[in-house]
């Protein structure tokens, strides 16, 4: 999966290094409630140990106190088991960013909060995998692991999966899917795809309307012809590493 | 009174937003309806050119979210309408002068004054379109019937999705049905089928709108020109009203000879 991800950047590792052993040192008078870490994409703070309202508010007037530290910092936020709906999400990522910091991540064991940060586009976990978390590399993701997508997909949505990935609905030009395994559009796709993005060429990409933008199939790539008559569900794979699309029809020979 | 606080946003620039704006606030005005438009076009204010207002200018947005004036004061009260108001974005100041818990705090206060807050939003999708949401009841998605209006105006009701404040309404500006009929230019139902959303305007091609424009006088206070009437529509949908949408069929010489419809 790494490879997907773009690098992180360094210079908030030196940066934030040597400030989080300070900031540990003054967080020790609230430990239960904010704990701030240095990592490599900026700062992971742990919210936890009281309600909602009450820790969103401690935490921006723990920003206030410190806000030269805090001024122009990413910031990733672990809010443990806190459900929370966009309205709650986006009123502190508006303050946070009132106050010169960029929310970006959201980590929770709450399968609510982690759809309300989707929706708000902030990424759900930290783009590399924790060091050495050897529960988590024992636990592969089955072979056929799927994720489904409700549509539309519209312009400037992104879907990324290790698996495949079924979307009910159209994906409109400007989206982008990227998925380890095939992806099954039922709609219109005329975004951009890519499956078997790790290199599997067995993936297939299925669309009850195939005029994506691109189309890339493991390591090939490939635009729509330009359509003549009325369009039918069509199957895109590899053959002797060409990118071919056959009509469904012909397929299943009816 | 509790206002409707209705927002027009499009992704793309030159879409006709401000215009719209204009011409929405005045034709709901014009039908008794008390109206204040706020430009959120912070750093390239336009509106207060469009409706005429631009001399009149004493306070801005900024003056009133920085505490330099009351809000009454900022309110510029239009010279033909007496129910219609615009709040003016300041010039010299960008975007970030104003956060989007500064508009609802706004919005709320001027609520209890009126029937209707029309915002009009800055192209993009940064922190000028964030605030000029942040209040709004209702959205309008402006767009034009081109390839990359569109493309944008779908990313701008992805994000509308994503906060909460869908479902969009679409009006599709700059509509000439002589190119939709020779198959130079997407027609409603191509916009339709990609956007896949609530339709409330249709605005055709008309050379008066810049005339209109330029003069400061929006097409809608007079009701002859076809996208005069199409912005009354708009306000009348709005406002609750079941309209149909108009006949665009551009008429031949012939017809023209034989007497205008």
């Amino acid at each position: 999966m790494g490879r997907f991800l773009c690098s992180s950047l360094h210079y908030f590792i030196t940066s934030f290094a040597s400030k989080s052993s300070i900031i540990s040192g003054i967080m020790g008078e609230t430990p239960s409630l904010i704990q701030i870490k240095g990592i490599r994409d900026g700062l992971l703070i742990t919210l936890g140990g009281a309600d909602w309202p009450d820790l969103a508010s401690a935490f921006v007037k723990n920003v206030d106190e410190r806000s030269s530290f805090f001024q122009g910092a990413r910031v990733a936020l672990d809010v443990s088991a806190n459900e929370l709906r966009v309205a709650e999400l986006s009123a502190l990522r508006d303050q946070l960013s009132e106050r010169g910091i960029t929310l970006w991540a959201v980590l929770s064991e709450s399968p609510i909060t982690v759809t309300t940060a989707q929706n708000l586009g902030l990424a759900t976990r930290l783009s590399k995998p924790r060091p050495v978390d050897a529960r988590e590399a024992a636990e592969e993701l089955p072979e056929d692991a799927a994720k489904w997508v409700k549509g539309p997909l519209r312009s400037g949505g992104r879907v990324l999966f290790e698996g495949n990935v079924v979307v009910m609905g159209d994906v409109n030009p400007g989206a982008e899917i990227v998925a380890g395994g095939s992806v099954i559009v039922w709609g219109r796709l005329r975004g951009v795809v890519h499956a078997g993005a790790q290199g599997d060429e067995k993936a297939v990409v299925c669309a009850l309307e195939l005029a994506p933008t691109q189309l890339r199939i493991a390591g090939e790539i490939a635009v729509s012809p330009k359509k003549q008559g009325k369009s039918q569900p069509e199957v895109a794979c590899l053959k002797d590493g060409q990118l071919v699309a056959e009509p469904w029809q012909e397929l299943t020979g009816r | 009174m509790t206002a409707k606080v209705v927002t027009v946003a499009s992704g793309k620039g030159g879409v006709g937003k401000t215009t719209s704006v204009a011409n929405i606030a005045v034709a709901l005005a014009s039908r008794g309806q008390k109206v204040t438009c706020i430009d959120g076009d912070i750093g390239l204010r336009n509106l207060d050119v469009i409706l005429g207002l631009e001399n009149r200018i004493v306070y801005d947005l900024v003056d009133v979210i920085e505490g330099r004036c009351r809000l009454r004061q900022a309110m510029i009260r239009d010279k033909r309408l007496p129910e219609l108001y615009l709040i003016p974005a300041a010039q010299t100041r960008d975007k970030t002068a104003v956060s989007p818990s500064d508009m609802v705090r706004l919005c709320d206060e001027l609520r209890q004054e009126v029937d209707w807050i029309i915002i009009d939003s800055p192209a993009g999708i940064e922190r000028g379109f964030k605030n000029a949401i942040a209040a709004a009841d209702r959205v309008i998605v402006m767009t034009n019937p081109e390839v990359s209006a569109v493309r944008d105006a779908d990313r701008v009701i992805g994000l509308l999705d994503a906060e909460e404040k869908g479902p969009a309404a679409l009006v599709i500006n700059r509509l000439d049905p002589a190119m939709v009929k020779r198959g130079d230019m997407l027609s409603v139902e191509d916009v339709l089928d990609l956007l896949a959303v609530e339709l409330i305007g249709i605005v055709p091609e008309d050379e008066n709108v810049i005339v209109a424009s330029n003069r400061g006088q929006p097409l809608a206070l007079d009701g002859k020109s076809k996208a005069g009437k199409a912005f009354q529509n708009i306000a009348r949908r709005l406002m609750g009203e079941q309209i149909p949408f108009m006949e665009l069929e551009s008429q031949n010489l012939f017809q023209r000879l034989l007497g205008r419809k």
